[in-house]
C-alpha cells in the first residue's frame, strides 16, 4: 500500500497524545501492550496508558500468550449431586493488542492458519483472536539477530494488523489498514491528516530498517531439500550441542504446540491447556513407554522439518518469521540461521 | 589469551592424532557478539576454530554424560568440579575423559554488558581478561571485563581446575577470600514476607522451558521428577505454585552437589537468578557439614554418607 491510497488512510498522532489514544482504547477495550518489567519487556493487559512502553526493540516473548496463554483453563467441572456440572467462562469483552512488531503480527497470521485449518477449529484461541484488534509498531531498529526479510517479512510489514504506528520521532504516523482499525480511531480527535513530510520520513525509516538487517539468508529450495533429508546423517551432527530445553519454541511466535490435562482436587476438576514443545521427550512418549523420537536428534529434526517442510506443504509458507528470539536466547548459541544455511548449501 | 588458545589447539591436536581421544569438546566463536558456542571436533582440520576467552561461559561437562567415546574436554575450574561430582556419583568414567584444564579469571555475563549499553545493539565485540570492546552502529566503547563477570565468577574461589590431565598455561592466583554468600545473606536478613515477595517476583516469570535443568551437568536424571506421569507428582502449568515447587525441589536435589558454575542463571531466558536458591543450599551444607562439592575425587557425596559427628541440630526432637 503506497502512494495516494495510503495517504488517504494515514493519520498523524503527536507523541504526547499517545497516552490519550491508549486511555481512550482502555475505556472501550481490554488493552494488551508492552510493559517494561525489571529485566525485559512483556505483553500484559494494562489499565492505564502509564503502564505501556513503546520504546523497545522487541519483547522477550512474542505476544502469542494473549491468545494462547501458557496455562489456560478451558473449563472446570465437578462431580456433584446433580451429576457433572461444567463451568466454562468465555473470554470477556473486545480487545486491542497494542504495539506489536511486524514479525510478531505475522506470526499471529500463521497461528490463525494453524488453529482454523482442518475440521476442528480451535475455539478458545479463535474467539480471543476474533475479538481483538492488532495495532502494529514498525520496527525501526532491528536487532543483529533479526532476519525477517529472509523469510518474506519486513520491519515495516503490515500483515495481521489493523493499524500500523510508525515512530517519526516526535509523532507517530498511524496507517489505517482495515475497517476495524478505522473504527479504533474514529473518535480520536487528536489525530490529524498525514502530509508528504510524514510519508517521506516513514519511507526513509523503512529503508533504513531494511538496510539495518544484516542477516540475509537464502531459503531457495529449503523445503525441497528437507523432503529427502529425513534419514540424512546431517541430523546426527547438528543436534549435538542442543540441550533439549524449550527456549526456542516457547519464545517462538510460530510455535503453538500444547498439551491438555485434567487437574483434580477432590471433586473439582479443571481442564487446562498448557504449552508443550517437540523438544521435550514427553511430547511424543506413548502410553506403552515407547518414544518414536527418543533423542535430541529426532526432536530437533522435527522442529526444523515442521517449520521448513511440513508447514510449507500445508500452508505454502515457512513457519518462521525471522524474529531471532531463538538465536538471541538459545543457551548454547545453536543458531537456526546457520542450520538453514547448512541445509540450503547441501 | 592467544597463547592459551594456541595451547588448547595444540593439546587438542595431539590428543586426536595420538588417538588418545575420539572427540574434543571445546568452544568455537559464537554467531552473535559476546558469545561462544560448544564445539565438537573429531577431525584435526577443525582445530583452528577452537577458541578461549571470557565468552566461553558454557559448562561443557554436560556433554560428557551418556557418551560412549573417549573425550577430551576443555574445563574451567567450575566445569572440572562438576566433572568431579559426576565421577564420584558414577555418571562419568574417569578413564574415558581427558580433562584439558583451563585456569580461569572469570567469564562474562553478556546480559550485564547489554544492560550497561542500555540495550543499544552490539554489532561487534572483542573480549580479553582485561577489556571488552563493543561496537554498535553509532558507538564504540571499552568496558573493564572484571565488572561484567557472571555473579558466580565474582565470588569464585576455584579459578584453577582441581583435577586435570593437561593444564593450559599457568595456574592463576585464587581470589582473596571473597564473601561468596553475600547475596544469600542479604536475602536471609529480610523478613519472610519480603523474601516471599522476592521469589514471587523472580520465579513468577518462569516459563518452564527447563533450560536451567537441561544445561546443568548435575541434572542427569533419566527422567526428571517433573516429567513423571505415573503418577504425576507435580503440576506442569506455569502457575506460581507449580513453578515454585519445581525450582525448590530442583534446588533440594542439587544440595551438596551444586558447584555454583552459574550455568542455570546464564541459560534462563527470563533472566531469573536461580543461584539464589542453590547458593543458599550450598551455604547450609558448608555450615552443617563443612563440605564443598567437587573439591576432589576422594570425596563421598555429603548426603550419601553419615558420620557420627555430623551436625544434627536440625533434627526435630
Amino acid at each position: 500500500m503506497k502512494g495516494r491510497e495510503l495517504k488517504l488512510m494515514a493519520k498523524v498522532l503527536d507523541k504526547n497524545r499517545l497516552p490519550n489514544l491508549i486511555d481512550e482504547l482502555i475505556e472501550k477495550y481490554r488493552v494488551f501492550a508492552p510493559v517494561k518489567r525489571e529485566k525485559f519487556i512483556g505483553f500484559e493487559e494494562i489499565s492505564s496508558s502509564k503502564e505501556a512502553c513503546l520504546e523497545f526493540q522487541n519483547s522477550k516473548q512474542p505476544p502469542k500468550g494473549v491468545f494462547f496463554p501458557q496455562t489456560e483453563i478451558l473449563f472446570k467441572y465437578k462431580k456433584g449431586e446433580k451429576g457433572v456440572e461444567a463451568d466454562a467462562r468465555p473470554w470477556n469483552g473486545e480487545g486491542v493488542l497494542f504495539g506489536v512488531r511486524p514479525c510478531d503480527a505475522r506470526g499471529l497470521v500463521f497461528f490463525d492458519k494453524f488453529f482454523s485449518s482442518g475440521d476442528h477449529k480451535d475455539l478458545p484461541y479463535l474467539e480471543k483472536r476474533k475479538k481483538t484488534a492488532v495495532v502494529g509498531l514498525a520496527c525501526i531498529h532491528p536487532r543483529g539477530t533479526c532476519f525477517c526479510t529472509s523469510l518474506g517479512g519486513s520491519p515495516f510489514g503490515r500483515e495481521g494488523m489493523d493499524l500500523l504506528l510508525v515512530d517519526l520521532g516526535d509523532r507517530y504516523l498511524v496507517e489505517i489498514l482495515t475497517e476495524r482499525g478505522e473504527k479504533l480511531v474514529e473518535n480520536a480527535q487528536w489525530l490529524r491528516d498525514a502530509n508528504d513530510v510524514d510519508f517521506e520520513r516513514a519511507v526513509e525509516l523503512a529503508k533504513g530498517a531494511e538496510d539495518a538487517i544484516k542477516t540475509k539468508i537464502s531459503t531457495d529450495g529449503l523445503s525441497g531439500k528437507l523432503d529427502g533429508m529425513f534419514d540424512d546423517p546431517f541430523w546426527d551432527q547438528v543436534h549435538q550441542k542442543c540441550i533439549g530445553c524449550g527456549v526456542c519454541t516457547y519464545l517462538c511466535p510460530t510455535c503453538w504446540c500444547f498439551d491438555v490435562l485434567d487437574e483434580e482436587i477432590g471433586a473439582n476438576v479443571r481442564r487446562v491447556r498448557i504449552w508443550d514443545t517437540c523438544q521435550f521427550p514427553l511430547f511424543t512418549r506413548q502410553a506403552s513407554g515407547f518414544n518414536p523420537r527418543p533423542s535430541g536428534k529426532e526432536r530437533m529434526r522435527q522442529r526444523l522439518m515442521h517449520k521448513f517442510n511440513y508447514f510449507p506443504e500445508d500452508f505454502n509458507e515457512f513457519a518462521c518469521v525471522g524474529c531471532g528470539r531463538c538465536v538471541k536466547e538459545c543457551p548454547v548459541n545453536l543458531d537456526i540461521r546457520e542450520v538453514i544455511k547448512a541445509i540450503v548449501s547441501m | 589469551m592467544d597463547n592459551m588458545e594456541n595451547s588448547i589447539q595444540e593439546i587438542a591436536k595431539r590428543l586426536l592424532s595420538d588417538e588418545e581421544v575420539d572427540l574434543i569438546i571445546g568452544y568455537e566463536r559464537g554467531t552473535t557478539p559476546l558469545r561462544a558456542s560448544p564445539f565438537f571436533i573429531n577431525e584435526e582440520g577443525d582445530i583452528h576454530k577452537l577458541i578461549w576467552d571470557p565468552t566461553c561461559n558454557i559448562n561443557l561437562s554436560k556433554y560428557l554424560l551418556d557418551r560412549e567415546e573417549r573425550i577430551g574436554i576443555v574445563a574451567k575450574g567450575c566445569d572440572a568440579r562438576s566433572i568431579i561430582v559426576c565421577i564420584t556419583e558414577g555418571q562419568i568414567e574417569r578413564e574415558k575423559v581427558v580433562i584439558i584444564g583451563v585456569p580461569c579469571l572469570g567469564v562474562i555475563d553478556r546480559r550485564k554488558v547489554e544492560a550497561e549499553l542500555d540495550d543499544r545493539e552490539i554489532l561487534e565485540a572483542t573480549v580479553t581478561d582485561e577489556q571488552i570492546g563493543v561496537k554498535g552502529e553509532v558507538y564504540e566503547q571499552v568496558l573493564p571485563t572484571r565488572s561484567f563477570l557472571c555473579d558466580s565468577c565474582q565470588s569464585c574461589r576455584h579459578r584453577n581446575p582441581p583435577i586435570y590431565d593437561v593444564l593450559v598455561g599457568e595456574k592463576v592466583p585464587e581470589a582473596a577470600e571473597a564473601d561468596e554468600f553475600a547475596e544469600v545473606e542479604e536475602l536471609e536478613s529480610k523478613s519472610s514476607e519480603e523474601r516471599w515477595a522476592h521469589f514471587v517476583e523472580e520465579l513468577g516469570s518462569c516459563i518452564r522451558c527447563y533450560a536451567c535443568r537441561n544445561v546443568c551437568p548435575l541434572c542427569y536424571c533419566k527422567e526428571c521428577f517433573v516429567d513423571e506421569t505415573m503418577p504425576s507428582w507435580f503440576g506442569k502449568t506455569n502457575d506460581l505454585s507449580d513453578t515454585m515447587i519445581f525450582h525448590i525441589v530442583r534446588a533440594f536435589h542439587l544440595t551438596g552437589r551444586c558447584v555454583d558454575c552459574g550455568a542455570c542463571s546464564r541459560a534462563c531466558p527470563m533472566e531469573i537468578n536461580l543461584r539464589a536458591l542453590t547458593k543458599k543450599a550450598e551455604k547450609i551444607v558448608k555450615e552443617r557439614f563443612n563440605f564443598e562439592a567437587g573439591a576432589s575425587l576422594e570425596e563421598v557425596p555429603v548426603l550419601g554418607t553419615f558420620k557420627q559427628d555430623d551436625s544434627q541440630e536440625f533434627i526435630i526432637k
